[in-house]
């Protein structure tokens, strides 16, 4: 799809965007706009279609209605959730980073050392830990040289001290391409640093603000639970250990 | 000492290893071993038709492969059925169309054997000039598709996102799939078309560092085999096609017995 002529300022925008399969509403009245050097996380439920935002936004789904507006000539930058590489495929990072396009090599080390990957420069793909895979697929968005970077899950798979490194990572990125970032998570705790704003979805927009202001909103506070309030993720494990039942859970929260 | 009909045979059977080898590879890394199969069955069809309107069988095979996998192109776009279960469907259903609507033909008597499994020592100058000229062909469309193929092979949306219009490259790689199935039908029959294509690219992966060097050693090893096959068909007098997979098994067996580069 080609992306539109947008007036604005705004590098991406949606405009009251719906997404209808088997009638069914994926996405409802969704608006939301990007500036160059801005992150934006969306942040929401399985299910609630965060990534199919990220696929209308990137022009891979048509939206039932509504407008999608892409600043024309933008180069993006995509990274996927996973990659689905079968064994069989002879495929080494160093091959995966210049498949298409041509970087000249020096920019393909320069990318993978950026990202903290250069030590699996020639390893095959399917060997890479979680953490170094999300790292190589960076890396391979960076070398586009995007003005959008668009980041499905960036942290999946790697460990919470990873998860913080990583967003560490993607918010320097911000500040050294100047690129705008629009990503998407399921953590609101741990993306807060990287992010200048959140957009909480729930097929529909929930809130949207700072990150701080989202973790005080009451609709955030509906769609993720109490327990959400709760700073770390050592939290929740703390008062797993301690057997209580859901509805003990709630109540014991509610104190904080 | 070599005679006509073997030396015919040898350089058939060596054309379409060299044309399985790449294509088999991109079988294998995108999993589309059951996808040719389906193909291929459609061969009887493929023939019914060709005797149907008096045409050259091997264009009435080649018009029926691409019909099938123009189908199957658009019925993988629903999500109503597993793909599997659609390539059942239509596998079976097509060898069996195939066969009664043969049934129906009194005046056609076919050799079903030389279809099933092949008749590679029957082969003429004119399946020559179909599995080089055709086989030829299927080959330089699929380098050309090489580099976008490769980028769609490790990430369709990724591939979509840079640009690469994957739509229109999948369609022309099915396409060459079915060209290359029919291509093939020849030498080892409809229902082993499959396995030289995935057993030869398979005994390839363990010693191949990139997706070229897998798919030239898939030739080679398909050469290899064809050879093998041939020669073993010719001394105990044993059918040709499933002498040649049987010969691709065992390189794949001995492929196991030595060290896998790298890893």
């Amino acid at each position: 799809m080609e992306p539109c002529l947008s007036q604005s300022a705004n590098i991406l925008e949606l405009e009251h965007v719906d997404l209808v399969r088997s009638q069914r509403f994926l996405l409802e009245q969704v608006s939301l706009q990007l500036q160059p050097g801005e992150i934006l996380t969306i942040i929401g439920p399985n299910g609630a279609g965060k990534t199919t935002l990220i696929r209308v936004a990137l022009g891979l789904l048509p939206a039932t209605s509504g407008r999608v507006y892409r600043q024309a000539g933008i180069t993006v930058g995509y990274m996927p959730q996973r990659l689905h590489i079968d064994p069989t495929f002879p495929l080494t990072v160093k091959r995966f980073l210049t498949m298409t396009g041509k970087p000249q090599q020096s920019r393909v080390l320069q990318s993978l050392e950026e990202v903290g990957a250069a030590h699996v420069l020639n390893s095959p793909l399917q060997t890479l830990s979680g953490g170094e895979m999300q790292r190589v697929l960076l890396a391979h968005a960076l070398l586009r040289e995007p003005h959008l970077l668009v980041l499905d899950e960036p942290v999946q798979g790697v460990d919470v001290h990873g998860q913080m490194e990583l967003y560490k990572l993607i918010a320097g990125i911000r500040d050294q391409h100047r690129c705008a970032i629009l990503m998407v998570s399921h953590d609101l705790h741990l993306v807060m640093a990287a992010t200048d704003r959140v957009l909480c979805l729930n097929r529909h927009i929930c809130c949207s603000g700072s990150p701080e202001a989202v973790t005080s909103d009451p609709a955030y506070l509906e769609l993720f639970g109490p327990q959400a309030v709760g700073n770390l993720a050592i939290y929740t494990h703390d008062r797993d250990h301690r057997h209580n039942s859901c509805a003990d859970c709630k109540e014991g929260n509610h104190d904080h | 000492m070599i005679t006509d009909f073997l030396l015919r045979a040898l350089l058939g059977g060596i054309g379409v290893a060299l044309i399985a080898g790449p294509f088999g590879s991109f079988v294998v890394w995108r999993r589309l071993a059951y996808f040719g199969d389906t193909l291929a069955h459609s061969a009887l069809l493929g023939l019914a038709f060709g005797f149907l309107l008096h045409i050259n069988l091997t264009l009435g095979i080649l018009v029926i492969c691409q019909f099938l996998a123009i189908l199957l192109f658009f019925g993988q776009r629903q999500k109503q059925l597993a793909s599997d279960t659609l390539l059942g469907i239509f596998s079976h259903g097509a060898l069996s169309l195939g066969l009664v609507c043969l049934a129906f033909m009194e005046d056609v008597r076919v050799d079903l054997l030389a279809y099933l499994f092949g008749d590679i020592l029957a082969i003429g100058t004119e399946d020559l000039i179909w599995i080089f000229c055709g086989g030829g062909l299927a080959l330089a469309g699929l380098l050309w598709l090489w580099k976008p193929l490769l980028a769609i092979t490790v990430h369709e949306d990724l591939a979509r996102v840079e640009g690469i219009p994957v739509d229109r490259v999948n369609w022309a790689f099915l396409g060459l799939i079915a060209l290359t199935v029919a291509v093939m039908m020849k030498v080892v029959g409809l229902l082993l078309v499959t396995s030289l294509l995935i057993i030869p690219a398979a005994t390839a992966r363990r010693f191949a560092g990139t997706p070229e060097s897998m798919a030239l050693l898939a030739s080679l090893i398909g050469c290899l085999a064809v050879c093998a096959g041939l020669y073993g068909s010719f001394q105990w007098d044993t059918p040709a096609g499933p002498s040649i997979v049987v010969a691709s098994c065992t390189l794949f067996g001995g492929s196991l017995l030595l060290p896998q580069r790298g890893a």
